[in-house]
């Protein structure tokens, strides 16, 4: 069983990590916890825009608490790309390296010289990853690759909340998350076939495809279907392609999540005789006036009244959390999703951890993120 | 250069979303898939239908999560059929399987037997909610997930009381990570020739999605985050961050400044906002107010372009049908074509570029046992 770092599986890898706010520093993460060792490039003065990015006013140590959340237990070294000097000691530790990863907009990398066709020549063996917003060329390019605007932009924005909403985002940075699975995936497959070729390879991500991967039960339906936009429920909605009773009801004291069920077992279990005149067919085709008999009859009693009466009957339902429930549950506590990092003075916070446990252990390591440039000096001398 | 997991060879006994989306990643790079499935149905996907369309007799989603997969039906719970799993795992680099906590052993095909039988296996295991704990037997459905992770508060306006993400995030996202762990498993198989376990679940990969700010709660006084009364789209940003009507359409605006956002919008009071210190934060709701009646005076298009050159991020909203004609969209090939006119069905490919070309899309998903025959001869089963 692995409890110590050298057992990971990716234990003597070495990636450079030139990325800054998510998708590319989140995959460099991934790779981290499995074993590898990361290595920042920051510029010199401010480093990886992150640090300061300060949410909430919550701090560890000089850096925003955010930015350790996904920087921890990384190395940094502080360069100036433009400067020949510093240009010349990241050549030599990228030759040092198995893994490069970073999201500049289309072109910088070439400019600065360290696009993967000149770094290939330095280090045959790397695989070099990178993120881009909306792919390397086509009109958007340019555009910022910023998670929200891509959600705007990829359609994503209109597949939550109900029909007359709006467009409703997702509230937190799903594509960035996205992104870095896939970057690490190619990455991953990349070190794989170097294991027989010896040769690295160069893995492309994107903010846009990655949104589009991720719709691909529902884009695929759109695509089939003659190019008609889904069709959000009027209440409840929880996937615009789900059959009722699939979605979100109010109860009288909170909210339930009901899945998939036969209409005939709603009908019956809800004591509904109205519900059991549809067909199961018309789940698709009446939707909202299904779904509004359901939300009348939810309404009238308290959330653990329906988990009684469905959970021994094997039906697919929830109680609806927020953070303060979910993090007092026992699921919570059982399932073991958090870990304290810690400054090298002894100050200390709570993040969560690694959602892949190898050998039956979830991967830890008690450092937090590196202060700006740590780590030049040493990585420097020794390359 | 031949795609990276070439010669890679997954036994795959999962089946509805996280694990075979896990296998559908290493398939589209270069992994050969062998779904095992029971005679009775075979995969419950087959039957799940997310509208009346079918492709070839079974359900879209089926095809779009198991394209260019071979299928293989074995009674795991006859004494051949156990046997011919056996059989196969001996040759098998990877397997997968999504039972519930405890059935894989009882069928006699757990991390244990099949390490015996194959040292250096790769062994995926996705669940619900983890192997034990009070919630390790509950269904591990994607919107039951989601309903007790927290996540619900984050998307949608304050009075909207919870909104799930209308796309099976937790599968998506337990699948991933599923993924990463298998590859990293290769790779210390490919180095070390030593196997591994690895375990994720869909509970612990939302918690994962949501770390950066799950983390900014847990460490606070355990303040949730407050979504606006209208455009929400983060409990934790400063305005304008959020979505915005306009004469006609919708804009997103993301981290922008506000004094440029000021000259652009020519708002005397956002100007003068945006000399108090954090202000963004403090002032949420009526920088909002001001930013919503100045982008009402013209169209989401013409603000995307005015508002652009001034560096403020932003986009215009998009649905499906206008993302579907963008050149962007065209030039990111993501999609891959079979059969022609009436006949033509359209799947999704790879999200990612390996040496500069996405995988193609090879075929659609198997039928029942379509390689059975084969696969038999193949293997000696």
């Amino acid at each position: 069983m692995s409890d110590n770092v050298d057992d990971l599986p990716l234990a003597g890898l070495r990636v450079l990590d030139f990325a800054q706010f998510l998708a590319g520093p989140v995959a460099a993460l991934r790779l981290s916890d499995l074993g590898a060792e990361v290595i920042k490039v920051e510029r010199p003065q401010g480093g990886d825009l992150c640090r300061s990015m300060v949410v909430n006013d919550q701090r560890l140590g000089d850096d925003s608490l955010v930015f350790h959340t996904f920087n921890r237990g990384k190395k940094s070294v502080a360069a100036d790309l433009k400067q020949p000097d510093d240009l010349a000691t990241v050549k030599s530790l990228i030759e040092t390296a198995d893994v490069m990863i970073h999201n500049f907009r289309p072109g910088v990398m070439e400019r600065i010289g360290l696009d993967y066709d000149t770094v290939r020549k330095l280090n045959p063996r790397l695989v070099y990853g990178s993120v881009t917003g909306y792919g390397i060329s086509g009109p958007w390019r340019d555009k910022p690759g910023q998670d929200l605007l891509v959600q705007s932009l990829s359609g994503i924005a209109w597949l939550s909340g109900n029909a007359d909403a709006g467009p409703t985002p997702t509230g937190f940075a799903m594509l960035d998350v996205a992104t870095a699975g896939n970057l690490v995936q190619g990455i991953l497959a990349c070190l794989v076939r170097r294991g027989t070729t010896g040769k690295g390879g160069l893995v492309e991500v994107d903010l846009l495809t990655s949104a589009i991967d991720m719709t691909f039960e529902q884009f695929t339906c759109f695509l089939n279907d003659g190019g008609k936009q889904p069709v959000r429920t009027e209440i409840g909605n929880a996937n615009p392609y789900q059959p009722a009773p699939y979605g979100l009801y109010e109860t009288a004291d909170g909210h339930m999540a009901f899945a998939m069920t036969p209409l005939a077992t709603v009908a019956e279990l809800l004591e509904t005789p109205e519900i059991g005149h549809y067909t199961q067919d018309q789940a698709f085709t009446h939707l909202n006036e299904i779904k509004s008999i359901v939300a009348g009859v939810f309404a009238q009693k308290p959330t653990q009244h329906w988990l009684d009466i469905l959970e021994p009957a094997g039906i697919w339902c929830a109680e609806v959390l927020d953070w303060p429930q979910f993090v007092s549950s026992d699921g919570f506590k059982a399932a073991d999703l958090i870990q304290t990092i810690k400054l090298e003075g002894g100050e200390s916070a709570v993040t969560t951890k690694c959602p892949i446990r190898i050998d039956g252990v979830a991967p830890m390591k008690e450092a937090a993120a590196p202060l700006l440039g740590a780590d030049t000096d040493a990585l420097a001398t020794t390359g | 250069m031949s795609l990276p997991l070439e010669g890679v060879l997954i036994v795959d006994f999962s089946q509805f979303l996280a694990g075979p989306y896990a296998s559908l990643r290493l398939q589209d790079l270069g992994a050969r898939v062998i779904k095992i499935e029971n005679p009775d149905g075979g995969d419950l996907c087959r039957q799940i239908y997310l509208s009346p369309q079918m492709m070839e007799q079974e359900s879209t989603l089926f095809h779009s999560i198991n394209r260019g997969k071979e299928s293989l039906t074995l009674d795991l719970k006859s004494q051949c059929g156990l046997a011919d799993a056996k059989a196969l795992i001996t040759h098998a680099d990877v397997v997968i399987q999504n039972f519930r906590p405890g059935v894989i052993q009882k069928l006699g095909l757990g991390y244990d037997v099949v390490s015996q039988i194959k040292p250096s296996v790769v062994y995926g295991s996705v669940s619900g909610f983890g192997t034990d704990g009070p919630w390790a037997n509950l269904p591990g459905q994607d919107l039951l997930a989601q309903a007790r992770s927290g996540l619900m508060w984050l998307s949608g306006n304050c009075d909207d009381g919870p909104v799930p993400v209308g796309l099976p995030l937790a599968d998506i996202l337990a699948g991933a990570n599923l993924a990463h762990g298998l590859l990293a498993g290769l790779y210390k198989q490919a180095t070390q020739g030593i196997g591994s376990l690895v375990e994720t679940s869909l509970l612990e990969s939302l918690v994962d999605a949501q770390f950066e700010f799950l983390t900014t709660y847990i460490n606070s006084d355990h303040q949730m985050p407050q979504r606006l009364s209208d455009g929400s789209a983060h409990g934790y940003l400063e305005a304008p961050y959020g979505v915005y009507k306009t004469l006609d359409g919708q804009l997103a605006l993301a981290m922008s400044s506000l004094s440029s956002l000021a000259v652009a919008l020519e708002s005397r009071e956002l100007g003068q906002l945006a000399q108090t210190p954090r202000a963004g934060f403090s002032q949420r709701e009526r920088i909002r107010e001001i930013v919503a009646q100045k982008l009402m005076a013209n169209t989401a298009r013409a603000w995307e372009e005015l508002l652009s050159v001034t560096g403020i991020w932003c986009a215009r909203i998009l649905d499906w049908p206008e993302l579907m004609v963008s050149d962007t969209f065209k030039k990111l090939q993501m999609t891959s074509t079979m059969g022609q006119d009436d006949l033509a069905q359209t799947l999704m490919r790879s999200p990612l570029r390996v040496d500069g070309r996405r995988p193609e899309a090879v075929s659609l998903g198997p039928t029942l046992n379509q390689n059975g025959d084969d696969l038999r001869r193949e293997f000696d089963l």
